[in-house]
C-alpha cells in the first residue's frame, strides 16, 4: 500500500501533531513550554473536535507530565507526550523510572537551550543533560523526518522485544516553528504499519502485578543489567522498523548516515537540523575541490558503534560539531562519546569538537567551512586544545 | 522466585521489575520478630472479634470454634491485649 | 461508648467486629514496625477500596515495607513511581481507563482509582500534583497517611508534624521547643478546591474509616481522606497503645473525626465530654520535653479550632459552591 504522494506545507509541529494522530495516541499528559506548544495546543484542539479519541491531560507541570505518562503506560493505553528544556530537566527523575519500567511512552523533545541563563532557543543542551536517562533516542532533521520519526517511534516502544520509552529529538524552531512540505499518509497505511498497542504488564484487578518495588542491594545491579541489555538490544528491531518505513515511503533511514564521504579526509559530524546547512557547505568545499565530508549521528541511543566507526573509517580528522556542552569536563557530549567509541581502534583519526550554535545562535553554512580550516589549522600546529566554543566574542 | 533472592539472575528477573504475583509478602515470615506473644483466656472471651480487627499484621485468625489465636506473623505489639473488650488477652514472653 | 454517626448511608445499627469482610488486601508479611498505626488503618482502606480497584502509592513507609523485591504484600494492582507525584500517576491511569472503557476494552467493571502517600509525600513534597489532580477533577481517591513526619527516613519534620513534637530537624534544645508551626491543614485545601468528599478518619475507629473509604472511592470526582497513622517509633509511644492513641486524638479533640460533603461539615464521631489535650500528648515521649506554656498553648489552639469546626458543622451555608455541570452542557 503505497503512501500518499502528495507534499503539504504546514508548520514542523503541526505535522508532528498529525502523526501522533495518526499513530492513535490514546493518553496525552502535558505541560506548556516553549517551543513545543503548537504540538500540544494542536493535539489538543484535535481531542476537543473528536478527531483523536484519547484523553488530554492537563497537567499542572513536566513532573507530573511524566508521571501521568506513566500511570497511563501502566495502565496500557498508548502514551504521548512532549516538552523541551527545562520541562524535560524538571522531569529528569522520572525518565529514568520511565524506563527501568519498560513502558513505551513516545515522547517529542523540541530542543532547547538550558537555563541559565533562561533561552527559548534552540540547542541540545537539553537532551544531552538526559543521556543516561535509559531511552531510546532519536535525532531528526526536517519535517519529513519529523512525522516519520514521530509514527515509527510508536512501533519501536512497544515492539515486545524492545518495551522502551523513546524521544524524538527535532531543533526548536528551526524545525518546530517552521513550515515545511511534507509527504503525510493515510491512516489506513498507518493502521496496517502500526497495529494496536498490546500491553506487556498491565495494572489490571483481574491480574494484579505490583509495579516499582525497590531493589535491596543484591538485586539492584541484576535489575539494571536487564536494562541495559534491554536498550542496547532494541537496535535490531529499530533497523527493522526503519526498513518496514522504507519500503512503505521510499524513505530510508539509518542509524548512521553520511553525505559525501568517499575519499573524505576530513569529516564533520552534526545531529539535527544543522546537518542540511553542513550540507550544503560540504557541497560547497567539494565543488572547490576539498575532500570534506558529513556524517550524521541519527540514532543516539543506543550508541551505534560499529555504524559509526564504519563511517569514519576512511577519516583522518574528524570535526565533531557539538550543540551542547559539558561543563568542565573533556569535551562536548557529542564529541566525548566519538572518541571513546573510536579509542578501541589501532587507528583513529584526530577528534576535534566545536561547540556550535548554543542558545540559539543561527549557523551558516560558511561557520562550516571556517571549522573545517580552523581544525586543519589546529592539527597542523600540534598537541591541541581540541575542544572550543566556536565564536565567542571577548 | 523461589530462589533466595540474592541468588537470582538478570534474566530471571521480570521486565521491568514487575512482580507478577500478588500477596508474596506472605513469604516472609515476621513473627520471628517478637519477643512476646499474645493468649486468649477462652473462659472470657466473647468471640467479638475486636482483635482481630486492631491488628496491623492480620496476624489473629479466627479458629474454627469461633475464638480467636494469633498467626504466625504476629509481632508481639500487644495492641490486641489492649483493646480486648473483656480483656482476656495477656502477653506472655517467648521462650528465649 | 460513642456513636458511630455515619448517618448517610448506614443500613446498620451495630457494627459487629467478625461481620466485617475477611479477604485480607493488605497481607501479613510486611514489615512495618510493631504496633504500626498506619499499617492498620492501610489494612482496613483496602478492604474498603474493594477488589476492583488500582492503587498508585508513594515513596514512604507502607511503599518501604510493603514492596522489598520480590515480595509484596499488596493483593491489588499497584504501583509505584516516586515521592512526589502519585496523584499525577493516578491522573494518567484514570485517563487510561476512561479511554479503555470508552474503546470498549475494559474487561469488567470499571476500577476505582486511588492514591495513596504520606503526609510527607501529601502536605510537602507531594501538594502540587495533589492540587493539580482535584482541580482537574479527577475520578479519584486520595488518601494521606499522616504519621506527622517523614517517618521512613528517620523521623524528619514535615509541614504535618504538630506543634511542639520533637523529629529529628525540630528537636528541643537550649532555643527550641521542638516544632514551631502549627501543622498544616489538609483537609482546609482539599476543601478549598471545592471536591465533593473530603473527611479525616482514624485507626482508632475502624468502621468509621472503613465506611469512609468506601464512600470516597464510590463519589464520583475527587475525595480526600485524611488519615491519622499513629506511629509508636516516631511518637515514642509503647506499640499496644496505637489504637488507644488514636481514640485519644480524636476524645481530645486533637484530631477530630469529621467528614465534608459537597462543602458541608458533619461530625461522625462526636464525644460527649472532649477531655484535656495533657492526656493525649502524655503517653506520647516526643511530646516529653513540652512545658506548661507550651501545653496551655496547645490546649487553647485545639479548643478554639474545634469550636470553629463545631460551627462549621452548625453553618447555614457550604464552604463552597459546588460545580455540578447539568447535561447538555
Amino acid at each position: 500500500m503505497m503512501a500518499h504522494k502528495k507534499r503539504l506545507g504546514m508548520e514542523v509541529s503541526i505535522a508532528v501533531s498529525h502523526a501522533v494522530q495518526l499513530a492513535r495516541a490514546e493518553a496525552i499528559a502535558a505541560y506548556p513550554i516553549t517551543p513545543q506548544t503548537h504540538i500540544v495546543e494542536h493535539l489538543s484542539s484535535l481531542v476537543a473536535n473528536g478527531e483523536l479519541d484519547a484523553e488530554f491531560v492537563t497537567v499542572e507541570s513536566e513532573h507530573s507530565a511524566m508521571s501521568a505518562s506513566i500511570g497511563a503506560a501502566a495502565t496500557g493505553v498508548r502514551t504521548y507526550t512532549a516538552t523541551s528544556s527545562q520541562g524535560l530537566a524538571l522531569m529528569n527523575e522520572i525518565l529514568f523510572i520511565a524506563s527501568a519500567m519498560r513502558l513505551p511512552i513516545v515522547m517529542t523533545v523540541a530542543n532547547r537551550a538550558l537555563s541559565g541563563p533562561l533561552s527559548i532557543w534552540n540547542d541540545h543542551g537539553d537532551i544531552m543533560a538526559a543521556r543516561d536517562i535509559g531511552w531510546i533516542q532519536i535525532f531528526v532533521e526536517n519535517g519529513q523526518e519529523a512525522f516519520d520519526h514521530s509514527i515509527m517511534a510508536f512501533k519501536i516502544a512497544e515492539d515486545h522485544r524492545v518495551l522502551m520509552p523513546t524521544a524524538v529529538n527535532l531543533d526548536g524552531f528551526i524545525l518546530s516553528h517552521v513550515v515545511e512540505a511534507h509527504e503525510l499518509m493515510d491512516q489506513e497505511t498507518v493502521d496496517g504499519f502500526l497495529p494496536p498497542l498490546v500491553p506487556y504488564h498491565k495494572l489490571d484487578p483481574a491480574k494484579p502485578v505490583t509495579m516499582g518495588a525497590f531493589a535491596m542491594p543484591e538485586l539492584y545491579t541484576e535489575c539494571k543489567m536487564g536494562h541495559q541489555v534491554a536498550l542496547t538490544n532494541s537496535y535490531g528491531p529499530i533497523l527493522e522498523v526503519w526498513r518496514e518505513w522504507g519500503e512503505l515511503t521510499g524513505r530510508h533511514y539509518k542509524p548512521v548516515e553520511t553525505h559525501r564521504t568517499e575519499g573524505a579526509k576530513v569529516v564533520l559530524l552534526i545531529m539535527g537540523s544543522l546537518a542540511e546547512v553542513a550540507e550544503t557547505a560540504v557541497d560547497t568545499m567539494r565543488d572547490q575541490g576539498i575532500p570534506v565530508g558529513l556524517v550524521k549521528l541519527r540514532l543516539w541511543r543506543p550508541f551505534p558503534f560499529a555504524d559509526l566507526r564504519q563511517a569514519l573509517a576512511g577519516a583522518e580528522l574528524v570535526i565533531v560539531c557539538d550543540r551542547a556542552l559539558s561543563l568542565g569536563g573533556a569535551a562536548g557530549p557529542v564529541q566525548a562519546e566519538v572518541r571513546s567509541a573510536m579509542y578501541p581502534l589501532a587507528k583513529k583519526p584526530h577528534i576535534l569538537g566545536y561547540a556550535v550554535g548554543l542558545g540559539g545562535r543561527d549557523v551558516q553554512p560558511e561557520v562550516f567551512e571556517e571549522l573545517v580550516q580552523l581544525a586543519q589549522a589546529e592539527v597542523k600546529k600540534g598537541p591541541s586544545e581540541e575542544f572550543h566554543i566556536y565564536g565567542v566574542r571577548g | 522466585m523461589s530462589k533466595a533472592w540474592d541468588q537470582v539472575t538478570w534474566q530471571e528477573i521480570e521486565v521491568g521489575g514487575v512482580l507478577t504475583e500478588p500477596g508474596t509478602a506472605r513469604n516472609y515470615n515476621t513473627g520471628d520478630w517478637r519477643s512476646s506473644h499474645p493468649v486468649w483466656d477462652k473462659t472470657r472471651c466473647i468471640k467479638c472479634g475486636v482483635c482481630w480487627t486492631v491488628c496491623p499484621e492480620a496476624g489473629i485468625t479466627e479458629q474454627p470454634d469461633g475464638y480467636f489465636e494469633m498467626n504466625t506473623y504476629c509481632k508481639g505489639c500487644g495492641i490486641c491485649v489492649k483493646e480486648c473488650v473483656t480483656g482476656c488477652i495477656k502477653m506472655v514472653l517467648e521462650e528465649s | 461508648m460513642e456513636k458511630f454517626g455515619f448517618a448517610e448511608s448506614t443500613k446498620f445499627d451495630t457494627y459487629a467486629s467478625r461481620m466485617m469482610p475477611r479477604e485480607e488486601f493488605f497481607t501479613s508479611g510486611h514489615r512495618s514496625c510493631q504496633g504500626c498505626g498506619e499499617a492498620l488503618a492501610v489494612r482496613w482502606a483496602c478492604k474498603a477500596i474493594g477488589k476492583d480497584a488500582i492503587i498508585a502509592h508513594a515513596t514512604g513507609c507502607m511503599e518501604i515495607v510493603s514492596s522489598a523485591m520480590p515480595q509484596t504484600a499488596w493483593m491489588h494492582p499497584w504501583i509505584h513511581v516516586a515521592f512526589e507525584n502519585t496523584s499525577a500517576v493516578a491522573s494518567g491511569i484514570e485517563a487510561a481507563l476512561k479511554v479503555l472503557e470508552r474503546k470498549g476494552r475494559l474487561k469488567g467493571p470499571m476500577p476505582k482509582v486511588v492514591a495513596m502517600g504520606g503526609d510527607g509525600g501529601t502536605s510537602d513534597i507531594g501538594l502540587q500534583s495533589l492540587s493539580g489532580a482535584l482541580e482537574r477533577g479527577t475520578n479519584f481517591t486520595y488518601i494521606c497517611w499522616d504519621n506527622e513526619a517523614y517517618m521512613n527516613t528517620g523521623i524528619q519534620r514535615s509541614s504535618s508534624t504538630p506543634f511542639g513534637a520533637m523529629t529529628t530537624t525540630s528537636p528541643p534544645g537550649k532555643l527550641s521547643f521542638g516544632q514551631h508551626t502549627w501543622k498544616k491543614d489538609m483537609v482546609a485545601i482539599a476543601v478549598a478546591h471545592g471536591i465533593p468528599y473530603v473527611a479525616t478518619a482514624s485507626p482508632g475507629y475502624l468502621f468509621d474509616l472503613y465506611f469512609k473509604v468506601k464512600k470516597a472511592v464510590e463519589t464520583p470526582g475527587p475525595a480526600y481522606i485524611h488519615v491519622l497513622s499513629v506511629c509508636p517509633t516516631g511518637w515514642r509511644s509503647a506499640t499496644d497503645l496505637t489504637v488507644r492513641l488514636a481514640r485519644l486524638a480524636t476524645e481530645t479533640a486533637v484530631f477530630p473525626l469529621f467528614e465534608v460533603v459537597d462543602g458541608r461539615y458533619r461530625l461522625t464521631v462526636q464525644p460527649p465530654k472532649i477531655r484535656p489535650v495533657r492526656d493525649y500528648l502524655k503517653p506520647q515521649g516526643r511530646f516529653r520535653h513540652l512545658r506548661d506554656p507550651e501545653v496551655e498553648f496547645i490546649q487553647k489552639q485545639t479548643t478554639d479550632r474545634y469550636q470553629l469546626l463545631l460551627e462549621k458543622c452548625q453553618a447555614s451555608c457550604a464552604e463552597f459552591v459546588p460545580v455540578h455541570v447539568p447535561e447538555g452542557i
